[in-house]
């Protein structure tokens, strides 16, 4: 079985993000870049899969600009055993990477295809569901765990109200949610070794797809300020506070 | 302008969630057709119709849609996704799951999660953990769109009288079928529409500790929430997660226990109208955004409050 995981850079988790002044979009020159945590965990999951003998080789994918490359290095360190970079300076959108996506998945038949539920940047939580559905396969979204069978999958899902169980016809896209699984850090000794894996390097004209954005930002901006609160000094303060002055019990 | 709303509901009744999509739709503005696809679900459809301002509900009562699996339920929607200008639904997993898929087999854009709707083609929409917030243009014909509940009031429900009529069901893509679910059973509200909500951290410390959270809940009136340590440690399940990847909550009152403040959680409940910080460290980042402030051990503020609200 072949595994096709995605893997998009973002700005770091942790970093604090800073609205550019002239409202275009978000500070991202000299910021700590990442992969999407998200995406992280479906790395792990493609890579324990191999280890388990259910896989046979997991792809990973990245698409935007040069840099990306970084990216897809983390995932081979991790266990990886090939990149594709699909190399874009451009802003890509959600269905546009679906779009790149599909035609890569028509190159490289895989029979699973991993990705973070959400990018931590954009927040869409989308390009999954867009893939499965240009693709006419079945999707099996926000997962908090994976069970592959014969020609199927039992996936379970985290919704709403719990966790959901549903069995998937393979092949699928899967989304990975917080709780499948807590990704490994690179040993040394792999990150060397991910130097010397093969990293394909495609321009989005190789793949013929149409990726003019569909959507234009029209601003950016700062949400607004919460005003500064107070310090209480008991308990006793507090619920007369809430009570009395909030209103709120 | 024709405008359809994807309903949320249980079969009997539409959830909170339907309303606010509602709410954005009439600010779109045009004839809005409400979705109730279910098994067993007339009820609900009946329901629906009672929303103000909705011209039509269409009622598609099948098994196949018993448990909104998405590739039926998207294949649903295609049968009569052309007849309209814009396709909403709640930001819920229903929504989140199904409406890209519509999007993409209608190569369109999907605007995911919109807090504001500034014209009938431009959406403001958080990003980066609601710590941006971007004004986007759709150039597409059908925008399809998904609605974040905490950021639309919640459209009149009661008076409404639309028609309901009966939609057939679509072929069975035959791709995916249920198997289980385990739901949390709760007498509580549910998160998201609750008008208080009491969530717990990291720094209660264990799942018997936990309890305390939800006596206090209780109390109030409340729906428990945690912060991700809390859900990942096994303290709280998976579904009262409050944060950027979790609930958006809106609540009059959010009631902070034991939680520092990230940013990945703040962007689930900083909307809150008043928020209260219990914690111990005076350094910790959630009392940036709390209206009143509690520096105190959680064990024994706690029982404190408890005893302060039953007096
Ligand atoms: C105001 C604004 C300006 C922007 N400007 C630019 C710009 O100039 N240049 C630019 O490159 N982007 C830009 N972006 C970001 C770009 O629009 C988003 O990357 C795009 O919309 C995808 O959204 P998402 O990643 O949130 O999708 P989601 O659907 O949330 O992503 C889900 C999953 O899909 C996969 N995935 C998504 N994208 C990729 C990818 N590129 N490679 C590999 N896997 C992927 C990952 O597994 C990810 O976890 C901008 C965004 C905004 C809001
Ligand atoms: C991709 C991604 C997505 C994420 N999504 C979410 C999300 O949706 N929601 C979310 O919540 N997090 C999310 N996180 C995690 C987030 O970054 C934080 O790790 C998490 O919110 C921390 O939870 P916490 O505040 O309970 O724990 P901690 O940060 O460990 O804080 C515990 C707090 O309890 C206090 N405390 C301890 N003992 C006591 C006591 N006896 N009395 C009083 N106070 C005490 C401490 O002072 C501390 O401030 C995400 C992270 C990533 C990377």
């Amino acid at each position: 079985m072949k595994v096709l995981v995605a893997v998009k850079r973002v700005v770091d988790y942790n970093v604090k993000i800073r609205v550019k002044a002239d409202k275009t979009g978000v500070e991202t020159a000299n910021v700590k870049m990442s992969m999407n945590p998200f995406d992280e965990i479906a790395v792990e999951e493609a890579v324990r899969l191999k280890e388990a003998g259910t896989a046979t080789e997991v792809v990973a994918v990245s698409m935007g600009p040069q840099q990306a490359q970084e990216t897809i290095r983390t995932a081979l360190a991790m266990g990886a055993d090939r990149g594709i970079l699909v190399k874009s300076d451009d802003d890509l959108q959600p269905l546009a990477v679906a779009k790149l996506f599909k035609a890569l998945v028509d190159k490289e038949s895989p029979d699973l295809v991993l990705m973070g539920k959400q990018a931590i940047d954009d927040d869409s939580n989308q390009t999954g569901q867009m893939l499965a559905g240009l693709l006419g396969w079945p999707q099996a979204t926000f997962l908090s765990k994976v069970a592959i069978g014969d020609g199927s999958a039992t996936m379970t899902r985290e919704i709403d109200g719990g966790l959901e169980t549903v069995e998937v016809k393979m092949p699928c896209v899967g989304t990975v949610d917080l709780r499948l699984n807590t990704p490994r850090y690179a040993s040394l000794p792999n990150i060397m070794k991910a130097k010397k894996k093969p990293i394909e390097t495609l321009e989005v004209g190789d793949l013929g797809v149409d990726v003019a954005p569909r959507l234009t930002t029209v601003a950016v901006e700062e949400p607004p300020a919460r005003q500064a609160g107070v310090m209480v000094p008991d308990v006793a303060t507090l619920v007369d506070k809430l009570r009395n002055e909030a209103k709120v019990i | 302008m024709a405008i359809l709303v994807i309903a949320d509901h249980d079969n009997t009744a539409i959830r909170q969630g339907t309303l606010a999509a509602m709410t954005a739709a009439q600010q779109i503005g045009g004839d809005v057709t409400v979705l109730v696809a279910g098994e067993g679900c007339r009820a609900a459809a009946d329901d629906a119709a009672k929303i103000a301002g909705v011209s039509k509900v269409l009622c598609c009562d099948s098994p196949l849609y018993a448990h909104h699996l998405a590739e039926p339920f998207a294949a649903l929607i295609l049968t009569i996704a052309r007849d309209y200008s814009h396709i909403l639904a709640p930001a819920v997993t229903m929504g989140k799951n199904t409406l890209p898929r519509v999007a993409a087999l209608l190569d369109v854009a999907q605007i995911s999660d919109i807090s504001g709707v500034v014209d009938a083609d431009t959406f403001v929409r958080p990003i980066y953990a609601g710590n941006a917030m971007a004004t986007v243009k759709s150039a597409d014909a059908i925008k399809v769109i998904t609605v974040r509940g905490a950021s639309f009031d919640k459209a009149a429900h009661g008076d409404g009288s639309a028609a309901v009529e009966d939609l057939a069901a679509a072929e069975d893509p035959g791709l995916s079928s249920f198997v289980g679910q385990e739901l949390s059973s709760s007498e509580r509200p549910e998160l998201t529409s609750a008008r208080v909500v009491v969530s717990g951290g990291r720094g209660m410390g264990s799942a018997e500790n936990f309890h305390h959270i939800e006596t206090l809940a209780d109390q109030l009136g409340a729906a428990v929430g945690a912060s991700r340590a809390a859900v990942d440690a096994g303290y709280a399940p998976n579904d009262f997660q409050v944060g950027q990847t979790g609930k958006i909550v809106a609540p009059e009152l959010y009631i902070a226990v034991g939680i520092s403040g990230a940013i990945q959680h703040l962007a689930g409940m900083k909307d809150s109208k008043v928020i209260v910080a219990i914690n111990k460290d005076e350094e910790a980042p959630i009392f940036q955004v709390a209206d009143y402030g509690l520096v105190a051990d959680l064990f024994e503020a706690v029982p404190a409050l408890e005893a302060a609200l039953a007096s």
